[in-house]
């Protein structure tokens, strides 16, 4: 049994008590995190990784600590959608729709519930699905050469793309933009500098923490300068919490069924949690006999979403961890902070690294626990920390960017680049265009770009090479269909708007 | 008068806050866990542990430009300063003979030594026909086009440079026509030879070490003056190739200090060279013996750069 035995080493890397409480702290903030309206996964990871770094920790312990915020911002964000109306976070969307009513009729404690276990449920799951299954993908590796992996980050932006976003040209330019920007600095095929302008700053390329801070903390902070820090009041009271067994026992089919769509939906590239949410609540409603009591308060209508959201959160995972792709813009994210800590994710991390992989997962397990206390006994401690008032939370967020990536790379261009970055974040949200594909393309333009030029070297230049393996051919096929289907799709399937304040996963 | 006198004083102070007397400080330039943050933190400790220096040795990460900024910053800022050392590798030499730092040259520091190497390898898949090194010269030579080479660096970088000096040393000339692509670090490299999608691959022998024991690759050829303890490896000299490609670890210091100064700093890291504890260091983490220290680096340093310009040339990376 080899996946016990690497289990067994990898509960050893974690189970230190440093690392048992740097997952706590983790899935605290996270939690926290996610609550918060405007502020979700990507916002709380991104802000985190210049903290974690100016703390010195290693690979493991910075690991340990970022993957316990992401999936504490995935428990947190129902908090606020069932309290408020107002989802922490996009894939929390769906988790409005009945959670809401059940909170007017004074449900909102069992509401609260029902969607904590959901998530334990889809979270835990999906972590036992990424065990069993990361590894036999990271066996594929060795068939994966410069034109499938060009064709795979192809399919990963024409799925993000397509799905991320209401519309497909806005999607497209934030990708291009995405990509132009990661031109910069030294052409890896031919050793020129491009768009550096003799810049010695710019040899390297545009850092992607600068720019994800910069888009995602900074831009919140304008946005929340410009809509004058809305104060976020507690609507509903909350009453003593119980759980409802009866209830639990009700939905458990629900939460099964959403933890199998969300985490197939997590495993596909750029498709992401929020998707997962939203086919796991659309199933739900579909298959059941009383389909009008959905959107009325219906317990079914939180557990499905949340159990589909924590599962994806999981299956992102995978293809991050093994092929180097993300599979949802935290892991975009996380996967910039791997890269960051000299961990080259890949088929090759399972074999080279076994006690990153092993002690990632071994900590996902154990945040869960850790996630299920903090979110049903004692979930009234997160729904106080809801009414911090924005003219604390702006400035400790802005302070935290700042210090943190002048900590991270010591250089005040870089400072600079960021608020630039903001600035650019805040005018992409004002037009509606996604920041996640500029993020995308930065982080994986370059991959994308030499992988392209490798099978060029390698074919003399003929084009033919790029669609001469079964592999490449199927991630070409999937690549359009990802990108053409939901434009169909969306005809049929009305998805409801995200909320202005609410980020994308 | 006070006017221009405040601010002079205020920089003043902030100079002496950030630069205690007497403490040596050593530039990694890059960020902390690279190969030369290790250089600096290693020959750092070792320094202070054997005497050389009387306080402990302070380490300053200065990333950027691939260690340009901090040669800029070392050039511009800091030439006279007798108590700085900077950490260096072939990249750094690469990278100045291509002219990457911006029109700054490898004259414009003291080269103060190296102190042990990463020695290049050669290696193909378990299943090549290419079964010595011999083997695949000649096959590249008959046609250039049947072989596609693998490395950790950019076209231009050093594993590209083992491919293309180990070529010209062989008396091929052609140097535009070999392939190579350039991968992101050796273990993307090994994957893709493994895979089959190039026929060989050249890294360090610390990145590769561990698929050669696995028997995912077989190593042709080590670039080293001699074999390599623990690898059953034959050197290209062996071979009839007089190459010797090592990615050594070593320092710079600043132009403008003293020859009594310079020579100081070489005695000192001669003595971290000779300790227990640097050979410790080496045998932990896959480094050879490769000491050339002073002068001796100095004349090195420029013919190795001289024949990195003159095959950059050759494949239009430089003018």
């Amino acid at each position: 049994m080899d996946i016990l035995s690497n289990l067994a080493m990898g509960f050893g890397v974690a189970l230190s008590p440093w690392t048992l409480m740097l997952a706590v702290i983790g899935c605290f903030i996270g939690t926290i995190v996610g609550a918060l309206p405007g502020l979700g996964p990507s916002n709380g990871v991104a802000l985190l990784i210049p903290i974690s770094f100016s703390m010195g920790l290693d690979a493991i312990s910075a690991l340990v600590l970022l993957t316990s915020v992401y999936y504490g911002a995935m428990y947190g964000g129902r908090i606020s959608s069932i309290l408020l109306n107002i989802p922490g976070d996009e894939p929390a969307m769906m988790t409005t729709l009945d959670g809401y009513p059940m909170a007017k009729q004074g449900r909102a404690g069992d509401a609260l519930v029902i969607s904590g276990v959901a998530s334990f449920v889809g979270a835990f799951l999906a972590t036992i699905g990424l065990m069993l299954l990361a590894p036999l993908l990271s066996r594929v590796a060795y068939q994966f050469g410069p034109a499938e992996y060009f064709a795979l980050y192809l399919l990963a932006f024409c799925t993000l793309g397509g799905i991320g976003s209401n519309n497909q040209a806005k999607s497209a330019l934030a990708a291009v933009m995405g990509l132009g920007i990661a031109m910069i600095g030294l052409d890896k095929t031919t050793g020129m500098p491009r768009f550096t302008f003799g810049e010695l700053h710019l040899m390297d390329g545009i850092d992607f923490l600068v720019a994800i801070v910069g888009l995602f903390a900074v831009s919140e902070v304008f946005f929340f300068i410009e809509s004058h820090g809305k104060n976020s009041a507690i609507g509903v009271v909350l009453d003593k919490v119980r759980v409802p067994w009866r209830e639990l026992k009700r939905t458990s089919g629900a939460m099964l069924r959403g933890t199998g769509i969300g985490f197939v939906a997590g495993i596909l590239p750029g498709a992401g949690a929020s998707l997962g949410s939203f086919l796991a609540y659309v199933a739900e409603a579909s298959v059941a006999k009383d389909k009008k009591a959905f959107g009325k308060g219906e317990p079914r209508g939180v557990a499905a979403p949340e159990a589909g959201n924590n599962a994806a959160a999981g299956g992102a995972l995978i293809p991050m961890l093994t092929l180097g792709v993300p599979g949802s813009g935290t892991t975009a994210v996380l996967l910039a902070l791997l890269l960051t800590l000299n961990i080259t994710p890949g088929p090759t991390l399972f074999t080279e690294r076994p006690e990153v992989v092993w002690g990632l997962i071994a900590s996902l397990l154990i945040a869960n626990i850790v996630l299920l206390v903090m979110n049903v006994p004692m979930v009234k401690v997160f729904v106080k920390v809801l009414s911090v008032p924005s003219h604390v939370l702006l400035p400790g967020v802005t302070m935290v960017a700042f210090v943190g990536i002048y900590s991270l790379t010591g250089s005040a261009f870089d400072m600079q680049l960021m608020v630039a970055f903001g600035v650019l974040g805040y005018v992409c949200r004002k037009l509606d265009i996604p920041t996640v594909p500029i993020i995308l393309g930065i982080l994986l333009g370059n991959a994308m770009e030499d992988n392209l030029r490798r099978a060029m070297v390698l074919s003399n230049g003929d084009w033919v090479y790029l669609f001469s393996s079964p592999i490449s051919i199927g991630l070409w096929i999937a690549a359009i269909l990802g990108f053409l289907a939901p434009m169909f799709l969306r005809r049929f399937l009305k998805r409801p708007e995200a909320p202005q304040d609410a980020i994308e996963d | 008068m006070t006017r221009f006198n405040l601010p002079a004083l205020s920089l003043g102070a902030l100079v002496a806050l950030s630069a205690p007397a007497f403490a040596t400080e050593c530039i990694a330039p890059a960020n902390p866990g690279g190969g030369w943050d290790f250089t600096c933190r290693q020959i750092g400790r070792i320094l202070y542990e054997v005497g050389a220096v009387e306080s402990p040795v302070q380490v300053t990460n200065m990333a950027g430009a691939g260690g340009g900024v901090a040669y800029t910053a070392v050039v511009s800022d800091r030439g006279d300063d007798a108590d700085l050392i900077v950490a260096a590798s072939s990249a750094t030499t690469t990278r100045l003979a291509q002219n990457a730092f911006a029109g700054m040259t490898a004259d414009q520091v003291r080269w103060l030594g190296a102190i042990g190497g990463d020695a290049g390898v050669i290696v193909v898949a378990a299943d090549s026909p290419y079964q010595t090194l011999g083997d695949l010269v000649a096959a590249v030579q008959a046609d250039p086009s049947s072989v596609a080479f693998a490395g950790g660096s950019a076209v231009g970088g050093y594993d590209h440079l083992k491919v293309l000096m180990l070529m010209s040393r062989a008396g091929f000339e052609d140097a535009r026509s070999i392939r190579y692509i350039g991968l992101d670090g050796g273990a993307d490299a090994i994957t893709q030879t493994v895979g089959g999608f190039t026929q060989a691959m050249t890294g360090d022998i610390s990145e590769i070490g561990g698929f050669i024991a696995s028997g995912e690759v077989r190593a042709l050829a080590v670039f080293a003056p001699e074999r390599i303890e623990g690898y059953d490896i034959p050197t290209a000299q062996e071979q009839g190739i007089d190459l010797v490609a090592m990615n050594w670890r070593g320092l710079y210091v600043p132009h403008d200090i003293s020859d009594d100064q310079f020579h100081a700093w070489a005695d000192r890291l001669q003595q971290v060279a000779d300790s227990e504890q640097w050979q410790q260091v080496m045998r932990d983490n896959g480094l050879a013996p490769y000491t050339l220290i002073g002068d001796d680096f100095q004349s090195w340093v420029n013919d190795n750069i001289a024949e990195i310009q003159e095959i950059s040339r050759q494949i239009g990376i430089i003018q």
